[in-house]
């Protein structure tokens, strides 16, 4: 098992918030298949559903166990914005309660309606994730999260409440604003993305004060990929525990997943969500520990249900049974998506698979670019490495070592061998403060 | 009497050597004597100037990645087997040499050649008392470094 998930000392104290999340496998796997036929009843009254059922030749009566759910279609976030505005609304407009919709990089949002069973599931299983990260009804929470059509403010917002703590709804902004009422009203609890959290602690000393005097306790960040190192950072600069949860708009929002006390995985819900961890290319399910793209299909979702709902978030999972006695599949950090993926002489790739062959390497700093061609019938990949003074050496032979080694870490990782070229340190391109990773010249050329 | 010298990475690409030495002219700073040392894919420059610490400062605020590394500089008789007599010291003593360049100018009629040994502090010890040194003050009096 990776150390991955393995469990840490507790964070905090905590309690189970319900006891569906301690349910059985077996048990599970039967509640998991009466909602998944369930879902696939409301899923058929949307044009968009019987076309892609019968496209793929299947009906709610193929569906036997939940293995079956790899017979169905996947919808893809192309789906949704071409079913803007409500395509996917499989309740009477007249039921829908609350609108959220996700940030469409590319103009239009897409919508997502709940009705009020959605709305109270909603609120539970923030709640769940809430309580497993040590919140209690005398906890005062301040939200940073923006309110609007985001769901991070309004998930969390309903969670706090449905546990009987306190909300202060800031939203976000005005760091010094922030950091006055957290202090005035000591809340307790922080929950905004973990980068504003590094923005109130710099913000605090911007003020003359102590980060570390703050009155919060804890944190639980999300909204935003973030790293361990993040996390270390958060917790001493602000003494905080800080714990990390998932979701996205498309199938809910924050609830699908998160930390417990020993924060070692995020807990899927998978009462609500069935969840599965596929080979970004092929759909086949990946081994536990290899890292995959969820796949989600909603199970309790009324106003919009969702049938493998392709994340394109990486991460990895592990049924195993973690220490807090909860039964659910933990799944690790997002890692990257799958669109970032490169297939390389048939093997796939991730960046971040280089980024950490590179942090293997002592001295070593995750500045790279991955280049790939093909300039015959076989795909070529360099990886250019910037030298900094921590691996310099003078002498040519600790060089060509450090070629060496980062070569061999690449080759351990990844399992493919890349053509590592050292560079002059701040040579890789960046873009807007944003590095470049990737520049495939096999799709510049038409050939992929 | 050891002396500092520094050490650049360079990609090895046309074109590369400029940026460093238009950094230090800019400055003022005139480089002794220098080496490149390069696989297929980088290299290394290395240079002795006046004043190390002064030339390390430059090349860092233009971007380069700098090593400041003891090496020692030796008088050479220049004639044969000047320098066959001198390295059986060192290879005596099991002490690399892990390159070594020479100096363009003479110093007293001798050749001047600088030495990265393994072990410097040994190799001055094994050199003996006949081989000179060279310092640093050698280096810009005798040799006239402005």
């Amino acid at each position: 098992m990776s150390t991955l998930f393995a469990p840490a000392e507790p964070a905090v104290e905590s309690q189970i918030f319900d006891r569906a999340e301690t349910m059985s496998r077996d048990q599970l796997a039967a509640v998991q298949l009466d909602r998944l036929r369930d879902t696939m009843q409301r899923a058929v009254t949307l044009p968009f559903y019987q076309r892609a059922f019968s496209a793929s030749g299947v009906t709610p009566a193929d569906i036997n166990t939940i293995e079956d759910i790899a017979k169905l279609p996947v919808t893809t976030k192309v789906d949704l914005r071409d079913g803007y505005p409500l395509d996917f609304l499989a309740v009477p407009r007249a039921d829908i309660v609350r609108i959220h919709g996700s940030s469409g990089t590319t103009g239009k949002p897409t919508f997502v309606p709940y009705n009020r069973n959605d709305l109270d599931v909603w609120s539970d299983l923030c709640a769940r994730f809430l309580v497993a990260g040590g919140l209690k009804s005398e906890h005062v929470c301040q939200i940073a999260f923006g309110y609007g059509m985001f769901t991070g403010a309004f998930g969390l917002h309903q969670g706090i409440e449905r546990v009987g703590a306190a909300v202060i709804p800031v939203s976000s902004g005005n760091t010094p604003r922030q950091i006055m009422i957290m202090r005035d009203l000591n809340a307790d609890v922080i929950i905004c993305t973990p980068s504003y959290a590094c923005t109130l602690a710099e913000g605090a000393v911007a003020e003359g004060i102590d980060p570390k005097t703050l009155p919060i306790q804890f944190g639980h960040f999300g909204g935003e990929p973030w790293t361990e190192d993040m996390r270390e950072c958060l917790e001493v600069g602000l003494g905080i525990k800080a714990f990390n949860n998932y979701g996205l708009s498309e199938v809910m929002g924050p609830g699908v997943s998160g930390e417990c006390a020993y924060r070692c995985g995020m807990h899927l819900q998978e009462d609500h969500f069935l969840v599965e961890c596929v080979n970004p290319e092929t759909l086949e399910p990946v081994a536990e520990g290899e890292p995959g793209e969820l796949i989600i299909t909603t199970l309790t979702k009324q106003a919009m249900p969702m049938i493998r709902y392709r994340t394109r978030d990486i991460c990895t999972i592990t049924r195993e049974q973690c220490a807090c006695g909860r039964t659910t599949m933990r799944m690790s950090r997002v890692v990257g998506r799958s669109d970032d993926m490169l297939i390389i002489k048939g093997v796939n790739v991730f960046p971040t698979q280089v980024e950490e062959a590179l942090l293997k390497v002592e001295g070593t700093t995750p500045h790279y670019l991955i280049e790939v061609d093909r300039p015959g019938s076989m795909d070529v990949v360099s990886v250019k490495v910037e030298i900094t003074p921590g691996n310099f050496s003078d002498e040519l032979k600790a060089m060509q070592q450090l070629h060496d080694a980062i070569d061999r870490a690449i080759q351990q990782v990844t399992g493919l061998r890349m053509k590592v070229e050292l560079v002059a340190p701040k040579t890789l391109e960046r873009s807007g403060g944003k590095a470049v990773r990737v520049i495939d010249h096999r799709r510049e050329k038409g050939l992929i | 009497m050891k002396l500092h010298q520094l050490s650049v990475f360079m990609e090895n690409k046309p074109g590369q050597l400029v940026a460093p030495c238009k950094a230090l002219a800019d400055a003022g700073i005139s480089i002794i004597t220098l080496s490149l040392a390069d696989t297929e894919q980088f290299g290394i420059l290395r240079l002795v100037v006046k004043d190390a610490t002064e030339a390390q400062k430059v090349l860092e605020i233009a971007g380069f990645v700098v090593k400041v590394t003891e090496v020692i500089a030796l008088q050479v008789p220049d004639c044969a087997g000047g320098l066959s007599e001198l390295l059986a010291r060192i290879e005596n003593a099991e002490v690399n040499i892990e390159y070594m360049y020479a100096f363009t100018d003479k110093l007293d009629d001798k050749g001047v050649l600088v030495f990265r040994f393994s072990d410097p502090d040994r190799a001055l010890e094994v050199l003996g008392e006949d081989v000179e040194v060279v310092s640093r003050v050698d280096l810009y009096e005798k040799l006239g470094v402005k």
